[in-house]
């Protein structure tokens, strides 16, 4: 069988604007949830956020690619550009043509809907700009890195809510490893941080106004971030043969469904997806040594991840290490578990487990080493990263050390 | 006031419940009526577009709510208040 490693990763998000920026807050345990900064932000009532700041677009694109980049895909050739250039691949020739990308998003161009649809319907206006489609549709990321890049293979884009980015970062270890592609662009992107995507999340009741707790007994609920996480997935033998530095190697992946609630999480689909990235890698539980949780801060999300890694882990759980790095950049939705796997990187590369910050109090529903508030120096052989996502869909991804 | 209140309280409870409003007596609490976390938002939505005001509720910690919610009585009390404080 084919194997899958990762030779290339890039970021922007609201811990930093590269790799090595989001690194160092995950190891300094800094939070980048803050006072949302977006127009009508007086007329919500969750008005925090994790946003990208000390972003200029100008800066990093000419005004003809802003009139065709929503902010979700700005963020995705950022994040785009730093992983290739760290994997140091050329697209052309045979190799463009066996290369591709697929991306995860949930709301997609969000920014340019929430725009256009003020012009129309509150500026009254019956005229709008032309490239609207073009800017909104959701894999319009996916194909202007695919046009920047010259990657000529499959180029999709994946939309299941929270699990998009690792239902994404699956396809392509799938498609490498089943000899569709030598080489995919993965990972996801997302920006709802504007009036109306804050305004729906706030209906459901499930938003934090204060910060985002994870596994702590006083969490009260999530808090929404926004940024872009891109890695490049190569097929091993092809990384050997010219020499690429291997970040680590993708070694497991499972999906499952609950096929029970729009919304409500549960115990059964967490644990099978689990259980089923385990089987994938060949390994036993004992050999994992840390999880990226899901881990939303919301009550319900996080007594259910950690009921089904009890359930998958038995004994073994009290020693695996789990920490979810929503609280230091909120959840980013369709990107969460790009930038989430970002942590997983950190930690079989350089050997660091990011915390989860503002653990307060104890939870009995949660009673797992959640790493709080501190970052700690671990050697882990095997990481798992989790997302799980409304509509029931999980996915679970297996890392291990290169 | 308190009549019209406890009068469209209980519509939207019956609603959700899919009962008929004469069945739902002041002690009976939400579970007893078999309303879920997602009716329980949705009807907390109903409230604040019936009576124009804002609830206080974060569907994680309903119990810390400011907004009582242990029983149909309960919610006509708590909504009369907001109502008393919002008006205006």
């Amino acid at each position: 069988m084919r194997r899958v490693v990762i030779t290339g990763a890039g970021t922007i998000n609201p811990l930093g604007h590269s790799v090595s920026e989001t690194f160092e807050a995950f190891r300094e345990g800094r939070c980048g949830i803050g006072e949302l900064d977006i127009r009508d932000v007086d007329r919500l009532s969750i008005r925090i956020g994790g946003q990208v700041k000390g972003y200029d677009p100008e800066t990093r694109f000419n005004r003809q690619q802003l009139a065709l980049y929503d902010r979700f895909t700005q963020f995705t050739l950022i994040a785009g550009e730093e992983a290739i250039r760290q994997s140091g691949l050329e697209f052309s020739g045979h190799l463009a043509a066996e290369a591709g990308v697929v991306l995860g998003t949930s709301g997609g161009g969000l920014n340019t809907q929430d725009e256009n649809y003020r012009v129309v319907y509150e500026e009254g206006k019956n005229r709008v700009h032309p490239f609207v489609v073009p800017k909104l549709m959701n894999n319009a990321a996916a194909s202007h890195l695919s046009m920047t890049f010259n990657l000529k293979g499959p180029s999709f884009t994946v939309a299941t809510a929270c699990a998009s980015s690792n239902h994404a970062m699956g396809q392509a270890f799938w498609l490498i490893r089943g000899g569709a592609a030598t080489v995919m662009i993965t990972g996801g992107s997302e920006s709802m941080l504007c009036f109306g995507g804050v305004k729906a999340w706030e209906g459901l009741r499930v938003m934090s106004k204060d910060a985002c707790r994870p596994f702590s007994a006083n969490r009260n609920g999530m808090v929404q971030g926004e940024g872009a996480g891109v890695f490049v997935f190569e097929e091993y033998e092809h990384a050997k043969a010219r020499g690429a530095t291997i970040l680590a190697e993708v070694v497991g992946f499972s999906m499952t469904s609950d096929a029970e609630d729009i919304v409500m999480p549960s115990t059964q689909g967490a644990a099978r997806a689990i259980q089923g990235a385990l089987k994938d890698a060949g390994i036993p539980a004992e050999k994992v040594g840390y999880i990226n949780a899901h881990g939303t801060g919301t009550a319900a999300n996080d007594k259910t991840e950690c009921a089904a890694v009890a359930r998958v882990f038995g004994h073994h759980a009290d020693r695996v290490m789990i920490s979810s790095t929503k609280s230091m950049h909120g959840h980013l939705i369709g990107g969460t578990g790009a930038v989430e796997l970002l942590a997983c990187i950190m930690a079989l590369k350089d050997g660091v487990i990011a915390p989860t910050i503002g653990y307060e109090e104890p939870d009995p529903e949660c009673a797992l080493d959640v790493v709080p508030n501190v970052a700690r120096d671990a050697k882990v052989d095997y990481v798992l990263s989790n997302a799980f996502a409304f509509g029931g869909s999980n996915a679970v991804i297996a890392l291990k050390r290169a | 006031m308190s009549e019209h209140v406890r009068q469209k309280v209980v519509g939207i409870v019956a609603e959700q419940a899919v009962l008929q409003p004469s069945d739902i007596r002041m002690d009976q609490s939400l579970e007893d009526l078999g309303i879920d976390s997602m009716a329980l938002v949705e009807a907390i939505f109903s409230i604040e577009e019936a009576f124009d005001i804002q609830v206080p509720f974060n569907a994680n910690e309903p119990d810390k709510s400011e907004f009582d919610i242990s029983s149909v009585g309960a919610i006509v009390a708590a909504v009369e208040r907001l109502v008393a404080e919002q008006s205006g």
